[in-house]
C-alpha cells in the first residue's frame, strides 16, 4: 500500500513531494505552519491541490482529473482529539466503522469486541465517550481506526493531548499495531519518531527540508530544526586538520577524514559541552532553563547542559561571556 | 449577577411585567363556571381539532422539507448560498397577510401553479390543505433557523471522522449528523408547531374561515370575540396553556 504525494497548494505556500513505502511508518516533522497538516489533508481528501496528485497503491486518489471522495479512499485519520461519536458507546463507535465497511451486524459486533480486547479496554465497551478518560477515549479511537482496516493510517499527533503517564503505554501499543501497516505520523515528539517511525521527513516552509532513516536523521541532522528535534547541537564549518573551523575561526576537534576546506556539519549533545578557561568557542549566555537535574545554558547556536553547581560557581547569567569546549569523541562530523 | 448595575433591575422588571401582566389579566377574565361548556361547544371543538391536525401536519412537512434545507444551507458551498440563506428566512419577517396573498397567487385558482392544479381537478385555496400550506410557509423558517444554527455550531469534525472510517454520506447523515442534531431538531419542530398553531393572517387570507374546514382556533377566537367574548377568552386561555407547555418542552430540550 505505498503512497506517493506530489502536490502544490500555492495559497498555503506548500509544494510537497513525499513517498511512503508499503508497510512503512513515516514520521512527518517540522515547525508549526510547515505544511504537515496540509499534507495530511491532501492525502485524506479534505483539500484539493492546485496541481499534483495523490496515488495510493497504484490508484490515483487526487489528480489526473480524478477525485476519490474521502469515504472511498480507505485512508483513516487518527488525530489528537479522539472525535468519538458522543451518542454511541465505545463498542458502538468501533462498530460504526465496521458497519461502514459493509460488515454484517453480528460480525461487526463481534469484531468490535475483539478490538476492545486487543486494546485492553473490554470493560469499557458500554460506556459513552463522556464517561471515558483521555487515554481510554484515545484507545477507543485507535481501535475504531484500526478496525476500519484502512490501506493507510494517518496519525496527527495522536499522543499530544494525553497525560505524560498515559502516553508511553499507548505509544508501546501503537508501535505493535503500526509495525505491519502503512502509516504516516505527524509529531512534535522525538519519542514518537524514535519508537514508531522507520523514516522521517522534515518539512520547513512548505517544502521537504530533509529526509532519511530515523536513526540516521536523528544522529546526523542537517537542519537546525532537526537538530533541535533530536536534542543535538548542530554547527557547520570548514574542515581543516582534524577540526571543524567555524565562521568565527574557533576550532572544534572531531574524528573524520574530509577534504580540507570542504563544508562539514558537527553534531554534539548539549550535555557533552564543558566550560573552559581558555580556547574553546566564545559565546554569550542568552538564557538559562531548568532541564531535569541540569541547567540548559543557551548561547547563539550552541546549548550546554551543565550542573547547577557549575552555574553557581561561574555565576552564569544572561549576558555572561563563556568559553565552551566539546571533547572530540563527543562530536559527530559529517559532510554538509 | 453582582456586577450588574442596580438600576437595570427596574426596566428588566417592567419588561417582565409587560409580558406577564396581559396573560394574567386574561386569566382573571376567564369565567370558570362556564369554561367547560365554552371550550367544548361544537364550533370550539371543531376549531381545536382542526388546529391540532393542521399544525401537526405542518410540523411534519417542516421536518420533511426543513431538515434537507438546513443540511444544504449549513453543509454545502456554492455561489449565492448566503443570499439563499437570507431568502429562506423571509416568511419570518414578512407580515403573514402578505404571505397569504403570495400563496394565493401561487396556489389559488388563478395562481402560477393553481391554474394547472385546477385543470387536474385539484383546488387548493380555501381547503384544509391551504391551511397546512399557510402554516408551513410561516413555520418553516423556525425549524431551518434552529437546525442550521446547530449544524454550524457543531461543525463537521464528527462527519469528517465518519467519512474517514469509510461511511457513505447517507450513513453519515442518518447515523451521525441527525442523532447529534436531535435536540435542535426537536426544539425546532416544537417551535414550528407552535408557530403553525398560532397562525392567523396567512390562513385567513389564503384559506378563509370555513367552519370545520379552515377555521382554526385563532380564527375561531377572533370571530367569537365579536359574538361571544367569554368563549373567546376561554379559548385564548386554552391556547395559552398550550404555549406554556410548548415552552416547557422546548426549553428542556434545548438545555439538555
Amino acid at each position: 500500500m505505498s503512497l506517493s504525494l506530489c502536490a502544490s497548494v500555492p495559497e498555503r505556500g506548500v509544494e510537497l513531494e513525499l513517498e511512503v513505502a508499503d508497510g512503512e511508518t513515516l514520521a512527518l516533522i517540522g515547525p508549526n505552519g510547515a505544511g504537515k497538516s496540509t499534507a495530511l489533508s491532501l492525502i485524506a481528501g479534505a483539500l484539493r491541490p492546485a496541481t499534483g496528485q495523490v496515488v495510493l497503491d497504484g490508484q490515483v486518489l487526487t489528480g489526473q482529473g480524478r477525485w476519490v471522495p474521502p469515504h472511498q479512499r480507505q485512508v483513516t485519520t487518527l488525530s489528537q482529539d479522539p472525535v468519538l461519536f458522543p451518542h454511541l458507546t465505545a463498542r458502538g463507535n468501533i462498530r460504526f466503522g465496521l458497519r461502514a465497511q459493509g460488515q454484517s451486524r453480528q460480525r461487526a459486533h463481534r469484531e468490535a469486541g475483539r478490538w476492545l480486547a486487543e486494546l485492553g479496554i473490554s470493560e469499557l465497551a458500554d460506556r459513552r465517550p463522556a464517561a471515558l478518560s483521555g487515554g481510554q477515549a484515545q484507545r477507543v479511537a485507535i481501535a475504531r481506526a484500526l478496525a476500519a482496516d484502512p490501506r493507510l493510517l494517518l496519525l496527527d499527533e495522536p499522543m499530544a493531548a494525553l497525560d505524560i503517564d498515559v502516553a508511553p503505554a499507548l505509544r508501546e501499543q501503537l508501535r505493535g499495531f503500526l509495525a505491519p501497516r502503512t502509516a504516516l505520523i505527524v509529531t512534535h515528539d522525538v519519542l514518537d519518531a524514535l519508537s514508531l517511525a522507520d523514516r522521517i521527513v522534515v518539512l520547513e516552509a512548505g517544502r521537504v527540508a530533509e529526509q532519511g532513516l530515523t536513526r540516521e536523521l536523528l544522529t546526523r541532522p542537517r537542519t537546525a530544526f532537526t537538530a533541535r528535534f533530536a536534542g543535538l547541537n548542530l554547527v557547520t564549518g570548514r574542515w581543516a586538520g582534524g577540526a571543524v573551523v567555524l565562521e568565527d575561526g574557533t576550532r572544534l576537534r572531531a574524528a573524520g577524514d574530509f577534504r580540507a576546506g570542504s563544508w562539514v556539519h558537527a553534531a554534539f549533545r548539549p550535555s557533552a559541552v564543558r566550560l573552559t578557561a581558555n580556547d574553546g568557542i566564545p559565546r554569550t549566555v542568552t538564557g538559562l532553563l531548568p532541564r531535569g537535574d541540569l541547567i540548559r545554558v543557551r548561547t547563539r547556536g550552541v546549548a550546554a547542559d551543565l550542573p547547577p553547581q557549575e552555574i553557581a560557581e561561574h555565576r552564569l547569567e544572561p549576558g555572561s561571556a563563556v568559553r565552551l569546549e566539546i571533547p572530540a569523541e563527543a562530536v559527530t562530523a559529517y559532510e554538509a | 449577577m453582582r456586577s450588574l448595575p442596580r438600576w437595570m433591575l427596574l426596566p428588566a422588571l417592567l419588561g417582565g411585567l409587560f409580558v406577564l401582566l396581559p396573560l394574567i389579566s386574561m386569566g382573571l377574565r376567564v369565567q370558570w363556571g362556564s369554561f367547560g361548556a365554552l371550550v367544548t361547544s361544537e364550533s370550539s371543538l371543531q376549531a381545536l381539532r382542526l388546529s391540532l391536525q393542521t399544525s401537526s401536519t405542518s410540523a411534519l412537512v417542516c421536518v420533511v422539507l426543513g431538515v434537507p434545507m438546513s443540511l444544504v444551507l449549513a453543509r454545502s458551498s456554492f455561489r449565492g448560498l448566503s443570499l439563499l440563506r437570507s431568502l429562506v428566512l423571509i416568511p419570518l419577517v414578512l407580515p403573514p397577510v402578505v404571505g397569504g396573498i403570495a400563496l394565493l397567487y401561487t396556489f389559488g385558482r388563478q395562481g402560477l401553479l393553481g391554474q394547472h392544479f385546477e385543470l387536474l381537478g385539484l383546488q387548493v385555496a380555501f381547503s384544509t390543505t391551504a391551511v397546512v400550506l399557510a402554516q408551513t410557509f410561516v413555520a418553516l423558517p423556525f425549524l431551518v433557523i434552529s437546525l442550521e444554527g446547530a449544524l454550524r455550531t457543531a461543525g463537521t469534525r464528527y462527519e469528517a471522522a465518519a467519512a474517514s472510517l469509510g461511511a457513505r454520506p447517507t450513513r453519515v447523515m442518518l447515523q451521525v449528523t441527525l442523532p447529534l442534531m436531535m435536540p435542535a431538531l426537536l426544539s425546532g419542530t416544537v417551535l414550528s408547531f407552535a408557530r403553525a398553531l398560532g397562525e392567523f393572517g396567512a390562513t385567513i387570507t389564503f384559506a378563509g374561515s370555513l367552519q370545520g374546514t379552515t377555521r382554526t382556533l385563532p380564527l375561531e377566537i377572533y370571530l367569537q370575540r365579536e359574538s361571544d367574548p367569554e368563549a373567546a377568552v376561554a379559548l385564548s386561555f386554552v391556547l395559552m396553556i398550550v404555549a406554556v407547555l410548548i415552552i416547557a418542552v422546548a426549553r428542556r430540550r434545548v438545555v439538555a
